[in-house]
């Protein structure tokens, strides 16, 4: 049964990438991406890391794409303006990128096969156990990560802002 | 929850991995092979996804909570990018009105 799940849920991650590289549509694009992370948050649940999933769930799909979704919607960009590489460019990348794939799998399949752990008692991807090893062994990254995300609000804020000085020249 | 509590049994670490490698490789092929910023910039995320899987899948195979801390913080970094990229791309369109990459040549020589 879980290994069906597996298959189900990755079959569904996989497509929805491939569908998110080749639709046409930049609105279409965001929705199969969007089905792609509740496909790995479903992995993350088949994991046992339920908080991830949640947070996963909350930040990509709530947050991340929905800013995405509403850039696109801004610039109101349809299929007809983008215009493809040539064809010649396109196959070049998809036989990189399947090189590519060939070669990690050609690899990763020699590895040496592991054994599973012999600990599997105890829960590790609830949120008690989470926040405590957050907020006892990885307090100061936490600590900067609010840094990043100040720095990044600024950022963002400053990018995005109209230039006065060059809207009245 | 005791058949879930082993998945490692069912499903081998390595199914994983290779759903990690094809997911990520989707995501250097998108990169590679659209010109649209908006579609580059969710390549990306797909690929930090695929590492982020990968990342969960051994910190419950070693039952090791430190993996999936990382992949916390991993999010963290990606909203704070994607908040900042999208402010980026904002500004090229109200500038040259277009996000394709074609346009953005400038710096090439």
């Amino acid at each position: 049964m879980t290994l069906y799940i597996f298959y189900f849920l990755s079959f569904v991650a996989i497509f929805c990438g491939l569908m998110t590289v080749f639709s046409r549509n930049p609105i279409h694009s965001v929705l199969y991406l969007i089905g792609c992370f509740f496909a790995i948050a479903g992995h993350y649940l088949l994991l046992e890391a339920e908080f991830l999933a949640v947070v996963h769930i909350i930040v990509y799909a709530g947050a991340i794409m929905v800013l995405f979704l509403f850039t696109l919607m801004m610039m109101n960009l349809n299929e007809q303006i983008e215009k493809h590489k040539p064809a010649l460019a396109r196959m070049a990348a998809v036989i990189a990128s399947g090189l590519l794939m060939l070669v990690l799998i050609a690899i990763l399949k020699k590895a040496d096969t592991l054994t599973v752990a012999t600990n599997q008692n105890d829960a590790i991807g609830t949120i008690k156990n989470l926040g405590k090893i957050l907020l006892d062994e990885y307090f100061f990254p936490f600590e900067f990560a609010s840094v990043l995300f100040l720095t990044a609000m600024v950022g963002a804020v400053l990018l995005a802002k109209k230039d006065k000085s060059k809207v009245a020249s | 929850m005791n058949s879930l509590l082993n998945i490692f049994s069912v499903v081998p670490i390595q199914y994983y991995v290779f759903v990690s490698v094809a997911l990520f490789c989707i995501g250097v092929l998108g990169v590679l092979m659209r010109r649209n910023a908006i579609i580059i910039f969710m390549s990306i995320e797909l690929m930090l996804n695929s590492v982020n899987l990968l990342l969960v899948a051994f910190s419950s195979f070693h039952n090791d909570a430190s993996g999936q801390v990382f992949v916390f913080f991993i999010m963290a970094v990606a909203a704070a990018e994607v908040a900042v990229g999208l402010a980026i791309l904002v500004t090229i369109y109200r500038n040259i009105h277009s996000i394709s990459i074609d346009e953005l040549k400038n710096l090439k020589w």
